[in-house]
């Protein structure tokens, strides 16, 4: 039989070579001489499950010059991505059910991917009263993670709430961990580049501490953490521990973490300026590792573009962030597949499943079964190509700009439709 | 040279050319009629994000002593309070003829920026970019130490051997830095004395060795130069220390820690000084005192760095 779709020849990743028929949004078959009305030719592709972004920054609504629902989403589906979480540091903040309500009606009328919005977990950020975490999870938009990302939910009293609060609907708490005490003005990681270049450090140790205190939150409520983008190896050392004792805890590491050290800040470029900090080269071997024995669970992007003006001035007058989307998978087969280190197995569970079960994302981060939703990314890893700043995002704060990666998507398959054929947006017909 | 951002920057003859040159510069400032026509039909604009009128005042005096169009510019305020940015600042001063910007912000890196970002072309100074550097200050220091030691017979000396002790904010200090970096390129052994709090938090810093009291630093350095930093009150209130007086205590230059130093040993402080708090009267009055000598050496040390960077070019 003609199956709708087939994408001939992919490589699962273990070495066998498989076609996949796909009927709607499904994955009907699996098996070699397939045949189909549409046929994609995938030789020498991997074949893996759509991405899953937990933490992505789409400035949508109010800060549209640098990104919108629409064009972050095609940054996505381009690093073949099937689903993204945009935080709620938007203007308005995502704290009511109708802000996120109307991101994910954004999401939906973009059609590139699923958009699951993430709601704040205190009222405009501001660390002071709870949001309405109940109305945001009834809402359309089926909210399963708050955070105030951007800002550290630090009063601790406030974050114990939020903790036990959410347990209702199976929330989780994914906390920007940052004492905001020990950071105040810090522009970069404290150590002997900060020294030297005169900029305000960012202690390890204000990440730290929050951790510290949240597994051991979680623990005694029994409740779910997620820790976003880890950034020192002594975060890594907390985290282990707590998993050695059962806490539920969660943590990802982003793409910039695990590849560049605060020597770039030498340049003043404010294009490495982020938060958490770029840190150093020993901080970086530690998030490899823990990312490679399961330490920490997922990559996500922390993707957060910015015009052009709020990165071409002084280091302390510019905006924290960078771009990461259409760049994530070739940091992570860097830092899982060319490493030797580990396999593709791995790369698929921190770059989609394990996302996807944090988030409870209905449709994502599925194995690629029959019966699975058909949300595929398929790379070639063979690729080494040279990144340029200009991409389907609309900012160009791209710190990898100019260096060599390895690995291309080359298609991307939403819910049964190609979204990206040989390393092209297709175009959503509306 | 076509810029001044770090003594990092500097090779051991390029400051010794600088130093040697101002050699030159201060036998002009010593005449009746202080004027070379070396920069004639230059534009220099002093580009003081900062106020700081001693350092503003001592480029405007050593450009004009070398005939330059000197412009003051003061923009104060942040460039994103102030609604105009950096880049746009700098390229409007070139466009209106800068050939140089001596640039003070309080941002670590800004000259650094103006100088490599491709914003502009002209020269840039290093006048203090925030907690970063001071270039011209360690030079006239420099200057200042040779001049003591070596007298008429300065040129083509570095400062090998000799013990620098620099006291307070080290943290906070772009003085400090710059000194760290040049005073070792001329051979200086440079120690660090100051409350754990006004030291980077990898004390360790750029691998000077530091005390933690100024009475250790003094009875086992036996310093040839002490150099004292200028303290903020604003850092007691954010508490890198108690009260003034327990820093006075512990880290001022009082008379009785004066007469402990070597009668040869010389007492410097960038100014302006905060008398009492963390240098005494009779220090700063002293014999020891350079104070005033770093004041009239900066003219001289900007006349030379102006002239190796902007002399023998032909105008575009």
């Amino acid at each position: 039989m003609n199956y709708q779709l087939v994408l001939k020849n992919t490589n699962l990743g273990d070495g066998t070579t498989v076609d996949i028929a796909i009927e709607q949004e499904t994955i009907v078959a699996i098996d070699t001489g397939l045949s189909g009305e549409v046929e994609i030719e995938c030789r020498g592709l991997i074949a893996l499950p759509g991405f899953v972004d937990l933490h992505t920054h789409l400035r949508e609504p109010g800060f549209e010059a640098s990104e919108t629902v629409l064009t972050g989403s095609r940054a996505a589906a381009k690093g073949g991505y099937t689903a993204i979480h945009p935080m709620a540091n938007t203007n308005p903040v995502a704290d009511t059910a109708g802000v996120v309500e109307q991101v994910k009606a954004l999401g939906d009328a973009a059609g590139y991917v699923d958009v699951f919005p993430i709601g704040a977990v205190t009222v405009d950020l501001g660390g002071v009263q709870l949001a309405e975490l109940g109305a945001m999870a009834d809402s359309k938009a089926k909210v399963r993670v708050f955070s105030d990302d951007g800002k550290c939910v630090s009063d601790p009293l406030m974050m114990r709430r939020a903790l036990e609060y959410v347990k209702k609907f199976d929330g989780v708490i994914a906390q920007h961990a940052q004492d905001p005490r020990l950071t105040e003005g810090a522009q970069m990681n404290e150590g002997q580049v900060s020294a030297q270049l005169g900029l305000t450090g960012w202690p390890g140790v204000a990440e730290e501490s929050i951790i510290a205190r949240d597994v051991m939150l979680a623990e005694t409520l029994d409740s779910r953490i997620h820790i976003c983008h880890l950034s020192t190896a002594r975060s890594v050392e907390i985290v282990r521990w707590a998993k050695q004792r059962g806490i539920r805890v969660t943590a990802e590491v982003t793409p910039h973490h695990l590849l560049l050290t605060d020597e770039l800040a030498r340049t003043y470029d404010p294009v490495y300026k982020v938060n958490p900090p770029l840190r150093t080269e020993a901080d970086v071997l530690a998030l490899r590792e823990a990312l490679i024995d399961g330490t920490i669970d997922i990559i996500a992007t922390d993707h957060a573009p910015h015009p052009a003006e709020a990165k071409e001035c002084e280091w302390d007058a510019a905006a924290f962030g960078m771009v990461g989307l259409e760049t994530a998978v070739s940091v992570a087969q860097l830092v899982l597949i060319d490493s030797g280190r580990s396999n593709w197995q791995r790369l698929a569970e921190v770059m989609s499943l394990n996302p996807a079960k944090i988030a409870a994302d209905l449709g994502q981060g599925e194995a690629i079964k029959v019966g699975s939703t058909a949300n595929l990314a398929l790379v070639d890893p063979a690729v080494q190509r040279e990144i340029v700043a200009v991409t389907e995002s609309k900012s160009r704060n791209n710190p990898f700009a100019g260096m060599t990666l390895p690995g291309r998507v080359v298609h991307t398959i939403y819910r049964g439709r190609p979204t990206v054929l040989d390393g092209s947006i297709v175009e959503v017909a509306r | 040279m076509k810029h001044l951002i770090s003594a990092a920057d500097l090779s051991l003859d390029e400051i010794l050319s600088i130093l040697d040159t101002a050699e030159e510069m201060s036998v002009v400032n010593d005449r009746d009629v202080k004027k070379l026509p070396t920069l004639r039909g230059k534009t220099v604009v002093n580009l003081f994000f900062e106020d700081s009128t001693r350092t503003r005042i001592s480029f405007e005096v050593a450009a004009k002593r070398l005939s330059a169009d000197v412009i003051n510019f003061s923009a104060k305020g942040s460039s994103v309070s102030k609604g105009e940015s950096l880049k746009d600042t700098a390229q409007t001063l070139e466009a209106m003829g800068a050939q140089a910007l001596i640039v003070r912000h309080h941002a670590s890196g800004a000259a650094h920026n103006l100088a490599n970002s491709g914003w502009i072309s002209s020269h840039i100074i290093n006048a203090g970019d925030g907690k970063h550097e001071h270039p011209t200050q360690a030079l006239l220091d420099a200057f200042t130490m040779r001049k003591r030691i070596h007298g008429s017979h300065s040129r083509g000396k570095s400062l090998d051997g000799l013990k620098v002790l620099i006291v307070g904010d080290v943290l906070h200090s772009r003085v400090a830095r710059s000194n760290l970096l040049l005073l070792r390129s001329l051979g200086a052994e440079v120690r660090l004395a100051a409350p754990a709090t006004l030291l980077p938090a990898n004390p360790n810093f750029l691998g000077a060795s530091y005390y933690l009291g100024l009475d250790d630093a003094i009875d086992e350095f036996h310093p040839d130069v002490v150099m004292m930093l200028r303290v903020q009150l604003e850092r007691m209130s954010a508490s890198f220390f108690p009260t003034a007086r327990e820093y006075s205590r512990g880290w001022g230059l009082s008379a009785e820690r004066l007469a402990r130093l070597s009668e040869n040993a010389i007492v410097m402080h960038p100014g302006p000084m905060n008398r009492g708090l963390e240098i005494s009267s009779e220090a700063a009055d002293s014999a020891q005192s350079t104070v005033l000598e770093q004041v009239a050496n900066g003219i001289s040390v900007r006349m030379s760095v102006l002239y190796h960077l902007m002399s023998g070019e032909t105008r575009e």
